[in-house]
């Protein structure tokens, strides 16, 4: 069926021989086969480069994250494995219109998640008009019960967020899902693009591209905005350590704004103070960007078998002597069977539809429902509701009998902890592959930041899945990334 | 500065040091054997034990090779070349983004190099060991020009001074029976290839003979090797830089500037500036470099309550009402 969509379009030439049209949006080609206006300049260069040359910068740009040290850890093996992150050289490109709509609906939807956490954890306003169901809340094993009557500062519980989108066939961007704890990925976002800057100068130079590398600056001055009464305030980056997947993430943005990386041990809470260890005495510590989820951060609130946090924090946060970012407990609001929600959140806190739509979302706590995503296991994707990084899921049509089976068992055994969606045609973008140029299914991934208001540098990480006919984008499963060019 | 960044750079330093020095210890040893007749009272590989501090396990070989095998291949000996490199890497890697990558990839080169010598090293031993102290100084000299000159890098001066100047003065120490307290059986010879020996352990020979002449004279070797002021192995210079980088971290961390750690290493370069050769043996060698080595551990103590171990409560009443921001 898919090729009959298409039937007059050009052949391909080199460099694009390889490259399929099929019923996905495709980022580079109409349907007929012409290039977008937007990818014109890129189009043409790469017909006029030879192989070898593309084949040469490539290979540069691979070097260059090398010598950077830009790692990442992939879990699952008995010792924490680095890996570079898989680069490709092409740039993925937004027009300015296109962001307009992304940047808008973002705001909005960030605003209204942000107005729920507020409302959740204080009057609940929400379920009492029996929006969301109270169960969903209850059984959210991210709801912090500790958090119910706590006043974060300034009343901005997410204020760095990276949600995930992907282009839907009819080249409308849609939500797939809201990263609310600690999301990562941005220092691949900023180092992405200093490389093509030093593999592809004449074309960046001449394609009128957004500049991203205030994100550092944004981010400092975000957290600076959530310090409780001090003016110059000491912020500091709390990482897990050596060993976390992000720690050269970690690094890197500690670097970028000049603020002290920080593990648990080097932090301490006496009478509600948090104050840091340095060489020169204690030190006080006013805002914490931390990188661990709420689980791990205080040990004598949260989880008790873990040195990555500090004993007491929680008491100086509720105390109002520090400020976290992101907020405890924030993760209710990204859980995957609460993400069907999220339209009629907006819908209730702003009066407003959502500009960006949501995937379809079958929630398995539901009888209909779930009997429907069961029958259909081999069409649907499956995720666990608080999993991330593309760790317990199930793509239907790309999944063996028996994995199908097991994921029914898990199903019937915990129906709340599964949702089910359709299996999205993500839509592709061309990639530098073997000497070839071939599409290959991509994502986005903006940064937005909420501090005196809401910013967006204008880019994100694009991830992609290098695996012709793959689905999973995330780095920890195969996927790798391009730089992101959002036009003036 | 974290306290924790502090105490990863200082053992970092003080590792790798100690890594050299016991590599430079076995080269010298196995190469003496050449020249000299059978060890027969069995005495050089205890001797170069007792001057590295290190016991073996009881039932262990004490032949050259094997001795040589524990002290640089035995991770679970805590003083072989491979243990204190691996800690050494280790403490580099918690501190990663506060080294160059320069230093960080060429110690991580050292490692993986001597890891993989594995059994080979027994081949070409020199060329073994040679390798190992290249690139000890090669990471010392990476670590001068890339990493600012500041307060961590002062640090990483302390623990290479504080593992030097206690390392040298151990190794006199296990010398002073052959050097002056001799039996009549010896052979001249040997005791000659003795002093050269000891000499050379610390690259010490050709600086020696640039002062005294090629005239080897066990007074004199241990006068240079403790007082001399210009040469970088001797307990007098590793006793200034030791000064000099705490004086330094003093005014960097802004506080307590005249702490106990600088007083210790003050009162320690003092007695070696104003200290002379005959009143050290008149008094007797042995207990003088028994309390060289008493204050160094005494510094490193005092370093480590003044900058990272400190109790907390002092350090919240120290600075009045609001601890320092």
């Amino acid at each position: 069926m898919t090729s009959l969509d298409v039937p007059t379009r050009r052949p391909f030439r080199a460099p694009f021989r390889k490259y399929q049209l099929d019923n996905a949006y495709d980022e580079m080609f109409e349907p007929s086969g012409v290039p977008r206006a937007s990818y014109e300049t890129l189009h043409e260069r790469l017909g006029e480069m030879a192989a070898e040359e593309l084949r040469r910068r490539q290979k540069a740009a691979d070097l260059s994250f090398l010598h950077q040290g830009i790692t990442f850890t992939v879990y699952g093996r008995e010792e924490g494995t680095e890996k570079i992150f898989p680069y490709d050289v092409l740039p993925r490109i937004i027009t300015s219109g296109e962001w307009t709509t992304i940047e808008r609906g973002l705001i909005q939807r960030i605003t209204a998640l942000n107005l729920f956490l507020k409302d959740l954890y204080h009057e609940g306003k929400i379920l009492n008009d029996r929006v969301i169901p109270r169960e969903m809340i209850y059984t959210c094993r991210h709801y912090r019960r500790e958090m119910r009557g706590l006043r974060v500062p300034r009343e901005i519980y997410i204020s760095i967020v990276g949600t995930d989108l992907v282009r839907l066939e009819d080249g409308r961007f849609a939500v797939l899902e809201d990263n609310l704890r600690v999301p990562s990925g941005v220092s691949y976002m900023l180092a992405n693009r200093q490389v093509i800057k030093r593999v592809f100068p004449g074309m960046f130079s001449n394609y009128g591209v957004r500049p991203i590398d205030q994100y550092g600056q944004v981010l400092l001055a975000t957290l600076r905005a959530l310090a409780p009464h001090r003016d110059d305030p000491t912020i500091v980056l709390l990482t897990p350590g050596p060993y976390n997947s992000a720690y050269f993430e970690h690094t890197f943005l500690a670097r970028q704004m000049g603020i002290e990386l920080v593990e648990g041990r080097d932090l301490l809470v006496h009478e509600n103070v948090v104050y840091m260890r340095t060489t020169g005495g204690l030190r006080r510590v006013d805002v914490i960007y931390r990188r661990i989820d709420d689980d791990f951060i205080d040990p004598l609130t949260f989880r008790g078998d873990t040195s990555l946090g500090v004993a007491g924090l929680f008491n100086a946060y509720r105390a109002g002597n520090v400020a976290l970012a992101n907020a405890i407990g924030t993760g209710i609001a990204d859980d995957k069977a609460l993400y069907a929600y999220v339209p009629a959140i907006i819908r209730y806190y702003l009066d407003e539809d959502a500009i960006l739509p949501n995937i379809e979302t079958y929630l398995l706590s539901d009888e209909s429902q779930r009997s429907y995503v069961l029958d259909n296991l081999d069409k649907l994707v499956v995720k666990a509701v608080g999993e991330s990084g593309g760790y317990g899921m199930l793509i239907g049509p790309h999944s063996t009998a028996a994995q199908r089976e097991e994921f029914r068992r898990r199903i019937v055994a915990d129906p709340r902890n599964y949702i089910g969606q359709p299996t999205l045609a993500l839509s592709r973008a061309p990639c530098f592959i073997d000497g070839q140029v071939e599409a290959r299914c991509v994502d986005l991934r903006p940064y937005i930041l909420y501090g005196d208001g809401i910013t967006i540098v204008p880019g994100g990480l694009t991830r992609v899945a290098l695996q012709r006919g793959s689905l999973v984008v995330n780095s920890s499963q195969g996927g790798g990334s391009k730089d992101t060019w959002v036009l003036y | 500065m974290l306290s924790r960044v502090a105490e990863s750079l200082y053992w970092m330093s003080r590792y790798l040091e100690r890594a050299e020095h016991t590599a430079r210890l076995l080269d010298l040893n196995l190469n003496l054997m050449l020249d000299q007749a059978p060890d027969p009272d069995g005495l050089r590989w205890p001797r170069l034990l007792e001057s590295l501090r290190v016991t073996l396990r009881a039932n262990a070989k004490t032949d050259a090779y094997s001795v040589a095998q524990a002290l640089t291949f035995d991770a679970k000996n805590k003083a072989s070349i491979i243990a204190c490199m691996s800690a050494a890497r280790e403490n580099a890697r918690q501190v990663r983004e506060q080294i160059s990558s320069e230093m960080w990839e060429e110690l991580n080169q050292l490692f993986l190099q001597t890891k993989r010598a594995g059994r080979k090293w027994k081949a070409t031993p020199h060329l073994f060991f040679r390798g190992v102290k290249e690139g000890a100084h090669l990471f010392q000299g990476i670590t001068d020009s890339t990493l600012s000159h500041s307060e961590g890098w002062h640090f990483i001066q302390a623990g290479r001074f504080i593992e030097r100047a206690s390392a040298t003065a151990a190794l006199l120490e296990a010398h002073v029976g052959e050097l002056f307290e001799p039996s009549d059986s010896e052979v001249e010879h040997s005791d000659y290839l003795d002093m050269v020996g000891l000499l050379k352990s610390c690259t010490a020979f050709e600086a020696y003979c640039k002062v005294y002449t090629a005239d080897l004279n066990p007074e004199r070797i241990a006068e240079f090797l403790l007082l001399n002021p210009e040469f970088p192995r001797s307990v007098r210079f590793a006793a200034e830089m030791i000064q000099t980088a705490l004086g330094a971290i003093g005014e960097l961390a802004e506080t307590r500037k005249n702490g106990r750690a600088n007083r210790l290493s003050g009162r320690l370069r003092a007695a070696l500036s104003f200290s002379q050769i005959d009143e050290i043996m008149g008094g007797g060698l042995r207990p003088y470099l028994n309390d060289i080595k008493r204050q160094c551990a005494q510094i490193h103590t005092a370093l480590y309550q003044q900058y990272v171990s400190y109790p907390i409560e002092a350090a919240l009443r120290s600075d009045g009402k609001q601890p320092n921001q």
